[in-house]
């Protein structure tokens, strides 16, 4: 277990002081009453900083180790085969066929090691010698390193338990070109052709003396922890760093110390109040057809039936060419004859409806920081002219109240996407509408200039309004769960 | 290199490096004969090795070259191989030697000369490297 201690010892620098976020302007984590942010308490997790996550994996370790006593590395290759599922290793561990489960996590068994090492015949997984070469037979006090056929003293040959021994300077560019520059370090095997071993921790931290590689795979060795927990998630926020431990998976939003907030089972932003599967789907739908979209935002094209260019600036989507010889008539978003148009292009006509919209609110939530500061900007404005801190607050609730509204709506859009008509998609339409125009509103008198003299009239105007679209808001939510719970959402394409 | 002065001095048979045509650490040229008893007795082809900066820890890129390139159910026209070794099997203990024997072994135990099934659709698509292809390896029985 030593070789763990020092193998972790050394981990970076770290850890993020609260400078990380101490914008005074932060939005705050649901303070809402009676809304459906409060799912975040009902979803107990834990935010782990890069450290606690060594830490978690070195805990996960020692606790299987007082029960199958191995070394620490071996239980380490062994979790990681059961994707550090504690419960299946000691089962599998104690119930079947340990020969066979070493075997199946290309390790040798324990109880093999120590026996003649140097000799091949006792490697459980295949050891087909390769080619006409001999293996590197230790003649004596020295030896052949097959990689770079040098005769060597056995003294600097080294290997592991499967005994094919290589020179310990091939060994540490070997690992060195894995780990650099094949990004591998959970699956790297012995050097030797067809041997399969494993390479554990403690053999790669005594051949590799490179800091850089050192760190590099101690990275990599807690990315793929995190990647096979399955109750731990990345935060997927650009360069966090954190994990997320909870102690069951479920779609449930979870909260990151950076203030990211995203689902626990498919790490997209929280996406309320559509379902993991369907979000997922739209995404791959929105990626394929980027390339379809751009074609046609696109403002110049060919005519399809003369190949001149044609320039579109705006307007109305029947085109008729201009080339006096050829003046065709057709549709610009589809490149067909204007009369008829079939079915696909009302199709198209749909998706790009809810793409628009969608998109809309995601761009509009890109800018949330530039809103923030901005408003912030006013609000010190404001209290050079008789206004107190706690009078001005207002314009920042707003905000928070605005930005949630966006993220919900840009989400109700991928739902009622796949929705199928019926009484209660209506309804929900309804609400949709509803809080889109009233979001739109709020966004209005929050881009406008907001002098001290109509204060008094805009602060009563945009209190009313976000409260306002706060209450729709948690109606709209609420209904669609109502639905969830008694099923009355129907879907298309289902496929 | 040691790995080139040992193949010269006892190439096994079939095999002969062409050491007048070797840039002694980028690219190798060697002539295989095809072994008797196969379909490919009396025939004779170049293979051209390119290394990189970290063979052996990286596989070498090997093609078929020159004027004669074996119909073969793993070779393309274009002269690239399919054989795993060459990339996701690769191991540093491996040698120019070991991969030229598993390439006439590979030809060896072929029973009918044909190029693989999507040969021109491969060929047509094909970039210069075949290590940037993703292989999907044919049953190396075949
Ligand atoms: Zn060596
Ligand atoms: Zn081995
Ligand atoms: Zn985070
Ligand atoms: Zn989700």
């Amino acid at each position: 277990m030593d070789s763990e201690e020092e193998m972790y010892d050394e981990s970076e620098e770290e850890e993020v002081s609260d400078d990380d976020h101490n914008m005074v302007m932060e939005p705050e984590v649901s303070s809402t009453t009676a809304t459906y942010d409060s799912q975040d308490e009902t979803y107990p997790h834990e935010v782990l900083s890069p450290e606690m996550i060594v830490q978690h994996m070195i805990d996960c370790i020692k606790d299987v180790n007082t029960i199958v006593e191995l070394p620490a590395t071996i239980t380490r290759i062994l979790l990681n085969h059961f994707k550090w599922d504690k419960e299946k290793l000691i089962e599998k561990y104690y119930d079947g066929d340990q020969e066979k489960l070493f075997a199946e996590a290309h390790i040798i068994s324990p109880s093999r090691r120590g026996q003649a090492s140097g000799s091949s015949n006792q490697v459980s997984v295949s050891s087909t010698t390769r080619s006409t070469r001999s293996r590197a037979a230790a003649t004596g006090r020295s030896a052949d390193c097959e990689i770079c056929f040098s005769t060597l003293p056995t003294t600097v040959m080294t290997g592991l338990e499967c005994g094919h021994l290589f020179c310990e300077q091939c060994w540490s560019m070997y690992l060195t070109s894995k780990i650099l520059h094949e990004g591998i370090s959970e699956t790297i095997s012995c050097p030797a052709h067809v041997c399969g071993i494993l390479v554990d921790d403690a053999t790669v931290m005594r051949l590799v003396r490179d800091q850089r590689v050192r760190l590099k795979y101690q990275h990599l060795i807690t990315n793929s922890f995190v990647e096979c927990n399955r109750l731990l998630r990345w935060c997927p926020a650009a360069d966090c760093g954190r994990a997320i431990r909870v102690n069951y998976v479920d779609s449930k939003p979870v909260t990151c110390t950076c203030g990211h907030r995203f689902c626990f089972s498919c790490a997209e932003s929280w996406h309320d109040p559509v379902k993991c599967f369907w979000l997922k789907k739209w995404v791959k739908k929105c990626d394929d057809d980027s390339e379809t979209s751009n074609w046609i935002a696109a403002n110049t094209k060919e005519c399809p039936k003369c190949q001149v260019t044609i320039e579109k600036d705006g307007g109305c989507n029947h085109m008729i060419c201009r080339n006096q010889s050829c003046k065709a008539d057709f549709c610009w978003v589809c490149l067909g004859p204007w009369e008829p148009h079939g079915s696909s292009w009302a199709a198209l006509q749909r998706y790009l409806h809810y793409c628009n919209r969608y998109m809309n609110h995601m761009q509009s939530l890109k800018f949330e920081h530039k809103l923030y500061a901005k408003i912030k900007a006013k609000m010190e404005e404001m209290q050079k002219h008789n206004m107190s801190w706690i009078e001005v607050q207002f314009l920042k609730k707003a905000v928070d109240v605005l930005c949630q509204c966006r993220q919900t709506l840009m989400f109700t859009y991928v739902f009622a996407f796949y929705l199928k008509k019926n009484n209660q998609s209506i309804i929900f339409e309804d609400n949709q509408r509803d809080l889109e125009q009233a979001t739109e509103q709020l966004s209005e008198y929050l881009e406008r200039d907001i002098t001290s003299d109509i204060l008094i009239d805009i602060k009563q105007k945009v209190q009313d309004k976000f409260r306002y679209c706060d209450t729709r808001r948690s109606v709209l939510l609420a209904h669609v769960h109502e639905g969830y719970e008694k099923e009355l959402w129907e879907y298309q394409g289902s496929l | 290199m040691k790995e080139l002065m040992n193949l010269e001095t006892n190439p096994p048979p079939g095999i002969r490096i062409r050491s007048e045509d070797c840039d002694a650490f980028n690219e190798w040229l060697v002539d295989l004969k095809g072994a008797e008893n196969t379909l490919y007795e009396g025939e004779e082809f170049q293979l051209l090795f390119k290394f990189n900066g970290r063979y052996p820890f990286d596989s070498p890129e090997v093609t078929f070259t020159g004027s004669n390139i074996p119909c073969h159910p793993h070779i393309y026209t274009n002269g690239h191989i399919c054989l795993s070794i060459l990339t996701d099997d690769w191991s540093p203990a491996l040698t120019v030697e070991s991969v030229c024997l598993s390439i006439v072994s590979m030809l060896s135990s072929c029973k009918e000369k044909k190029s693989p099934p999507d040969n021109s659709l491969y060929v047509m698509k094909a970039g210069k490297n075949p290590k940037k292809t993703r292989w999907w390896y044919h049953d190396d029985n075949v």
